[in-house]
């Protein structure tokens, strides 16, 4: 690649000569130089994903529809805490939006707790995106006044990148998931408003300590609130339900 | 990767072909650079810009410490501020842009 006057090896450039040493560029080509042209373009990359999420934040904001991003890594038990979660919440309307790269089963599974939900399914897609979003509304269209859970592709790494037009980006990751995980992970813990730690039954069965956890998700977001649950017997809903019930308020 | 052809292909006409792709990639982005350079010899095949160089401009991720106020380099998201505090707002580094071709 000749860096002088910018020309590629492989375009129709006429001198024919080893570009390999840094001989000074003093010969004229000029009648078989091709010119370059600088095209400023200053994209964001994820403008077209962002401007989408920009519209759906409005929608949602003009019905006072709060939308909350659950993320968190196949098996952290994210369904477990919707279910309980929409039962705890008695009340408060709730619609969801599940995403899954196949199968119907989380959708069936909120289903059965009597709320509205959409299944969208990515294929081999690892996150979901606006237009997903956007499209899964308007087959929910949600009434006013309501929670919007959208729980992620299982998935601690994409989703962090994509906005959705969510309120809050919410981290569920399970004790059992180990202390260094905000560490390893720690681009979705920035881009989160919350953490629900879920499991927290096990931890006597575990050599894992949940303050090391929080200290090390506090690491990457030191303003993270943070929600030790065990969804199946009922602990700590109350606390990350008063959240929930929050950012409904804050949306109003 | 598919964004960025598209966002290329809207800015060169048919006669044209892209010699230089230039992107800035914040420090802190969350790309896999030798990913992206594979996707876009992929994802660039049988376009205007086949072949084109990939420039990667990185930017170095910048912090703003609540505590102390003063600005510092962080080299991972955890990195905490000379003071010692982790409260801190990212002010640079998370780029992805699309910056400039160079067009034959």
């Amino acid at each position: 690649m000749c860096r002088i006057c910018g020309c590629g090896d492989d375009y129709s450039h006429a001198h024919s000569h080893a570009h390999s040493n840094s001989h000074a560029h003093t010969h004229d080509h000029a009648r078989e130089h091709v010119h370059v042209r600088r095209v400023a373009i200053e994209l964001d990359l994820l403008a077209k994903n962002d401007r989408l999420a920009g519209d759906v934040r409005e929608r949602l904001a003009r019905n006072r529809i709060a939308a909350v991003n659950l993320i968190g890594a196949p098996g952290a038990g994210k369904t477990t805490l919707l279910e309980h979660t929409i039962r705890a919440l008695s009340g408060v309307a709730v619609n969801v939006i599940e995403g899954d790269q196949a199968t119907d089963n989380d959708a069936r599974r909120i289903a059965a707790t009597g709320c509205d939900v959409v299944q969208v399914n990515t294929g081999a897609g690892c996150h979901l995106d606006a237009t997903m979003i956007d499209r899964a509304l308007r087959e929910l269209a949600p009434r006013p006044d309501s929670l919007l859970f959208v729980e992620n592709v299982g998935n601690l790494v994409c989703p962090a990148l994509f906005d959705l037009g969510e309120r809050a980006k919410v981290v569920v990751m399970s004790v059992t998931e180990g202390e260094d995980k905000p560490l390893k992970y720690p681009h979705i813990f920035q881009a989160a408003s919350a953490l629900v730690l879920t499991k927290a039954d096990l931890l006597p069965h575990l050599e894992v300590d949940l303050e090391r956890i929080i200290e090390n998700a506090r690491r990457i977001n030191a303003s993270l609130d943070v929600f030790p649950v065990a969804a199946t017997r009922g602990h700590g809903l109350t606390e990350w339900c008063g959240w929930l019930r929050d950012q409904l308020t804050k949306a109003q | 990767m598919e964004s960025v052809v598209d966002a290329i292909l809207d800015h060169v006409d048919r006669e044209s072909r892209v010699a230089v792709v230039r992107l800035e990639i914040g420090e802190l982005a969350g790309v896999d650079i030798a990913a992206l350079r594979f996707c876009f010899d992929v994802c660039t095949q049988a376009t205007a810009i086949a072949g084109a160089e990939l420039d990667i401009v990185r930017i170095d991720a910048r912090a703003r410490c609540r505590a102390c106020h003063a600005e510092h380099h962080v080299g991972s998201l955890a990195t905490a501020c000379p003071c010692g505090s982790y409260d801190r707002e990212l002010i640079a580094g998370t780029e992805l842009r699309l910056k400039e071709l160079e067009v034959i």
